[in-house]
């Protein structure tokens, strides 16, 4: 493997303080000064959760712990301890009953499509309480995740602003060392923990320290695939990465919108978020 | 002679020019009343940078019956400034630009001529090129402004040089990207690379304003600079916040620069330009002979 090209170092100092910079920029002038975060007790939704009490103050964040009958226990107590040193809000709302109430109707549903409905049950619950608490939601989802297209769409991935979007998992691992998050969190196997035993990397079926290595050659570097397979990675694996990243590219979009007028959203109606503020 | 300057690294409310002019309003008069003799402004400071469809609406001629620039121009009385604002021509063609305006009066109006169109960028979509290179006088002495990309390429900045600037007037909405180990995003590190660059090739003052803040994603990272002749670093401003950064340039620090390193008696601008109209001619040449096949 040639090591010298892949440092996914960061400064974490800069990172925090760009990120910080942007959500209270973000939330506030959409006109809001809270936040509300979905807080499974896993590395990216602490890191997050910092985060956000940074930029707005812990008083004016909301973390919301769902767990559903099947969750990790320790999932929860790390979510606790979160709370508990941020000095956040916090509610739990379980969320068995609405997503069994589904569920419970299809009983040969296979857990791919469970884990869907939690997700997006995790969703409904988190925007409902975005518009009791007056916040936005904060989201989770790292890079190496938004390539992959590991995520549900409309589920985990749905949020107003999105600050880690653009750090690999590894990073995120940094950047939660530094902003003093609990070890037990930042070691733990990463998991959506939506079925007993799941793990991230168990079912991607690689790791995230060699993929994001990998992500980071083929997209911030622009190598090709050719290129990455002479810096050493092996060329199923290259392909296999490459396919996945292409064909979740959909999750990354908004709908296309079939274009007949003059002007349509998306192609000739181009404004940012931050219009007039 | 000494000049006070003050880099007024601001940020901005996206299509919001009333606003954005009150805070140029505000600063110019604090400005003023801290002495100093002439204020900048970043690119697109009274519009905000990622304008898109807003463009057509933002548009604003640099003249005393405008209502965006009469206030300035007064202002101008006593304190010089750049300002950066979107200029739109008598044949509706719309520029990013900046104004130089001193003793009430515009001195000067430059039209980006590089416009970034790749990567995260799409001026070229929205805005019109300019094609002119000008150094103007000032009270201050010759001086030429340049917004952002402007000054990415090497040919600006050095026709400013040859067109006489000893002060290098450089703009920006800088969007930072690039992490890594360091504390300075690879942009700013690249920018300031070449400004102190520049500033030690053309033995000239370099004066940089980044704007701040954050559109959207984007975030603009600041950390203003002045480099002397020497390519010595004056001042700089913070990263990623607001600031008034206070600079004090000596021009007598030109001849004694060039009086060591008279990089500019030597240059040898005849022959600069033959060999511009061989390679261009021979690239032309080059051209006609794949047609002719």
């Amino acid at each position: 493997m040639d090591d010298g090209k892949i440092d996914l170092t960061i400064n974490t100092d800069s990172v925090n303080k760009i990120l910080v910079g942007f959500i209270h920029s973000e939330i506030t002038r959409a006109g809001f000064s809270r936040t509300v975060v979905n807080l499974s007790g896993g590395l990216d939704s602490t890191v997050a959760c910092y985060l956000a009490a940074q930029a707005m103050g812990a008083e004016n964040v909301l973390a919301l712990m769902l767990p559903y009958k099947t969750s990790s226990p320790d999932a929860l107590e790390h979510a606790e301890m979160v709370i508990e040193t941020l000095g956040v809000r916090s509610l739990t709302i379980p969320i068995t009953g609405m997503v069994d109430g589904l569920i419970g109707q299809f009983p040969d549903m296979d857990r791919v499509r469970q884990g869907n409905v939690m997700a997006r049950v995790r969703m409904i619950v988190l925007y409902d309480q975005t518009a009791s608490f007056k916040g936005l939601a904060v989201g989770t989802g790292n890079k190496t995740e938004v390539l992959l297209g590991y995520t549900t769409q409309y589920g985990d991935a749905a949020c107003a602003i999105n600050p880690l979007g653009d750090l690999y998992k590894t990073q995120v691992r940094q950047l939660a060392r530094a902003l003093g998050v609990p070890g037990v969190i930042i070691d733990k196997p990463p998991t959506a923990d939506l079925w007993l035993g799941q793990t991230d990397e168990g079912e991607l079926g690689f790791t995230y320290a060699e993929v994001d290595r990998l992500l980071y050659l083929l997209v911030d570097q622009r190598y090709s695939p050719e290129e990455c397979v002479q810096a050493g990675f092996a060329e199923s694996f290259v392909r296999e990465v490459m396919e996945r990243v292409r064909r979740n590219h959909f999750k990354r979009l908004m709908p296309p919108i079939a274009k007949l007028s003059n002007r349509t959203v998306g192609y000739d109606f181009l404004y940012l978020r931050d219009w007039g503020t | 002679m000494k000049v006070v300057i003050a880099l007024a690294q601001i940020n901005t409310r996206l299509g919001d020019i009333t606003s954005n002019l009150e805070k140029h309003l505000q600063l110019t008069a604090e400005a003023r009343a801290a002495g100093v003799d002439l204020i900048i402004f970043p690119e697109l400071s009274l519009t905000g940078y990622y304008l898109q469809d807003l463009v057509p609406g933002m548009a604003h001629r640099a003249s005393e019956d405008d209502p965006v620039f009469k206030p300035l121009m007064e202002a101008s009385r006593e304190i010089d400034m750049v300002v950066g604002f979107v200029d739109e021509d008598i044949r509706h063609r719309f520029f990013i630009a900046s104004a130089y305006l001193g003793q009430g009066r515009v001195r000067h109006v430059h039209h980006k001529t590089y416009l970034p169109t790749y990567g995260l960028f799409d001026e070229g979509r929205f805005f019109a090129w300019g094609d002119e290179v000008r150094a103007f006088d000032t009270r201050f002495g010759r001086v030429g402004i340049l917004i952002c990309e402007d000054f990415w390429h090497a040919s600006p900045p050095y026709l400013l040089w040859l067109d006489g600037a000893d002060i290098f007037l450089l703009t920006s909405a800088s969007p930072g990207r690039g992490i890594n180990h360091e504390p300075a995003l690879e942009s700013a590190r690249w920018v300031e690379d070449i400004n102190r660059a520049y500033a030690s090739l053309f033995t000239s003052f370099v004066i940089h304003c980044n704007r701040v803040g954050f559109e959207d994603g984007l975030n603009f990272w600041g950390g203003s600079t002045i480099y002397d002749p020497n390519g010595v670093l004056l001042c700089q401003g913070p990263y990623h916040e607001e600031a008034l950064t206070f600079g004090e340039i000596d021009l007598n620090q030109l001849h004694r620069t060039r009086a060591r390193l008279p990089l500019l008696r030597d240059e040898r601008t005849s022959f600069v330009l033959r060999e511009m109209h061989r390679i261009v001619g021979q690239a032309q040449d080059r051209a006609d002979e794949a047609r002719d096949v």
